[in-house]
């Protein structure tokens, strides 16, 4: 088995409504990928809001089950996870990385907790020692140090170096996937480079393959691999970054290409986003 | 041309005492601008460098521990400065003259009423109609912002993000208000409704015929809607100038790193981010605040605080290393007043 992950015709379906005049949603509808292990990439998962990349992210890091379709990895079926052990093993090889950073750290803990838990629990670094040269050696990998987050509450910390002890956080276990979901939605722009240069550092040292899910095509073409674009739960289109987002294909591609706003704009004699006549509004 | 807002040497920090212990964070430490009629004026930085407080301040939604400390603002439609009207003109003015559409639109709508009652609660008193026509003024007005009259009777929860946003903007502007305080206002929305919801924002701004300030951390934003350009850093103003000669030569250190970092569609060259953190407000670095992530940083920047020097082209730029500033001595402090002289008077033309 080549396969680092494979994900499999997966659907998953919401209930709507209550009781009387229950409805069906698809979030996700028939979606299929794989990563190959041997080739650690950055795999850009891109959609508006509403279109299932969430969904998506959380059936991969087992947290969801699929309604119809099979998630493998390392050819293995993950809804078979289910014991402590297994779950435990699982845990250890994908981590998550989310949006907000002051949401995912509980406000009333001190970050290096969630450090040293990871390294107690992925680990096996029972000692205080061992804990603390575990969370050092991954803080140092995201340019930052124990000293500095040691004894600290999220608070204390900037947004950005936050958003890093999370990634640091996720290093822990050395991990082979990470499925970092919106990491830098949150984080200011002059702090978002150094996030989005740190997962190519990971990819090209640490050998780690990182879902990246976004909205913000600007970025995903800067650092991923390979794209999949995803309107309403289905994906639309899919490819290596590069042609999928310089030559867009399908329209909706084309509507998301033509919605990123261009610092470039600015030479436009009327300085402004011209106005869409488009059916969106009137659908609402 | 017109001014619409004069901000002068404003201070406002935020002062806490506990124990006997004073703490102040300097969250908006003199600034001087000013909002041309019919302008919208962007002002980029980034989290926690002041943006918001700067926008408590001018209007005038100040609450402890924030203090407004010194410095004067006046609005064009009001005949004195704005701390000092009492309440019920504050309150009279709001929406009327003076409106905000907020970031997280969810927390301006209140969740638990319908959106037909907050159009009551804010546009009612001040548009001076009978109910039916008020509500056809409010039909209308949202017609131009297309949300069909039926989302008066939902609730916020049961509206998507983007037509949020734009119920948002619809109140903001339904008393056709001089001046409009923007905050972020499409941060929370995803690239393809943040495109229309701005589109909108520009139309309507364009239709009435207001001012604008025009807050957030992104500047391709800026780039499609700011006139002109301001750039906050950790309570200062550092740069200003016409949003297309900001992009396109950016002259403060600080301004230079946000605009090289800005990805592009088409553009794979390594994009540098800037090392260390944000200074603490609590506690700023002496001299230029931007010194110590400074690649140009020379003894004097360590020493003194850079003033806001304008330049020939309209610009105005604050940093000893590349602007015309005069390298003040150390020891005199007449050079740095004699230039603030001038720049008020420059400034008052």
């Amino acid at each position: 088995m080549n396969d680092l992950l494979s994900v499999e015709h997966v659907t998953r379906i919401f209930a709507l409504g209550g009781l009387l005049g229950r409805g069906q949603f698809a979030a996700v509808d028939d979606v299929s990928f794989s990563l190959k292990s041997a080739h650690p990439e950055i795999f850009a998962i891109i959609g508006e809001s509403g279109s299932g990349k969430t969904t998506l992210a959380r059936m991969v890091l087992n947290t969801l089950a699929p309604s119809k379709g099979l998630i493998r990895f390392l050819g293995d079926d993950i809804s078979r996870f289910r014991g402590r052990r297994d779950r435990l093993q699982f845990m250890q090889k994908v981590q998550p990385i989310f949006q907000n950073p002051y949401e995912a750290f509980n406000p009333l803990k001190r970050v290096d907790r969630y450090l040293f838990a990871s390294a107690y629990y992925f680990m096996e670094r029972r000692s205080r020692d061992a804990r603390e040269a575990a969370a050092d050696e991954a803080l140092r990998k995201v340019g930052l140090s124990l000293a500095e987050v040691k004894g600290r509450f999220p608070h204390e910390l900037s947004g950005g170096q936050l958003q890093r002890a999370s990634i640091a956080r996720a290093l822990i276990s050395s991990p082979a996937l990470i499925v970092a979901d919106e990491p830098v939605s949150m984080v200011d722009a002059s702090l978002r480079m150094s996030i989005v240069n740190l997962f190519k550092t990971l990819r090209d040292e640490l050998k780690v393959s990182i879902i990246y899910i976004t909205h913000d095509l600007a970025t995903a073409y800067y650092i991923s691999d390979r794209v999949l674009i995803m309107q309403k739960g289905k994906v639309v289109e899919t490819g290596p970054a590069r042609q999928v987002l310089s030559d867009p294909q399908r329209p909706y591609t084309i509507l998301l290409r033509e919605s990123i706003l261009s610092p470039d704009d600015v030479d436009k004699a009327q300085p402004g986003v011209a106005a869409r006549k488009d059916k969106r509004f009137a659908n609402e | 041309m017109d001014t619409a807002l004069t901000v002068r040497s404003l201070r406002a920090y935020y002062l806490t005492r506990y124990f006997g212990i004073t703490r102040e964070v300097r969250a908006v430490d003199d600034i001087t601008l000013s909002v041309m009629r019919k302008e919208i004026y962007g002002i980029a930085g980034e989290s926690s460098c002041g943006k918001s407080t700067f926008i408590k301040t001018i209007a005038a939604a100040v609450r402890p521990p924030l203090r407004v400390l010194g410095g004067s603002i006046k609005y064009s439609f009001l005949d004195r400065d704005l701390y000092d009207l009492n309440e019920k003109a504050l309150a009279d003015m709001r929406w009327k003259h003076l409106s905000c559409i907020l970031q997280g639109s969810m927390n301006v709508l209140n969740p638990v009423r319908r959106v037909r009652e907050s159009f009551k609660d804010f546009a009612f008193p001040h548009l001076g109609l009978a109910r039916r026509e008020f509500f056809d003024v409010v039909n209308q007005h949202l017609g131009r912002l297309h949300l069909s009259p039926s989302v008066l009777s939902a609730f916020p929860h049961e509206l998507s993000g983007g037509m949020r946003q734009r119920v948002a903007i619809a109140l903001a502007t339904v008393c056709r208000p001089e001046f409009i305080i923007a905050d972020e206002p499409t941060t929370a929305l995803d690239v393809v409704v943040q495109k229309d919801v701005l589109a909108l924002i520009l139309e309507t701004q364009r239709e009435i015929g207001s001012s604008m300030v025009f807050v957030t951390h992104d500047l391709t934003v800026h780039a499609n809607i700011s006139n002109r350009l301001g750039i906050m850093y950790a309570g200062r103003l550092v740069e200003e100038g016409p949003t297309g000669d900001i992009l396109h030569d950016p002259i403060h250190p600080y301004t230079r790193h946000l605009v090289a970092s800005l990805p592009r569609i088409g553009d794979l060259t390594p994009k540098k981010a800037l090392s260390g953190a944000p200074p603490s407000l609590a506690d700023p670095p002496s001299g230029c605040r931007f010194h110590p992530r400074c690649p140009l940083a020379m003894d004097i920047c360590r020493q003194a605080n850079p003033e806001l020097t304008p330049l020939a082209s309209g610009r105005r730029v604050a940093c000893y290393a590349v602007g015309p500033l005069v390298k003040p001595a150390a020891d005199s402090a007449a050079a740095p007043q004699a230039t603030q002289a001038d720049k008020s008077a420059a400034f008052l033309q």
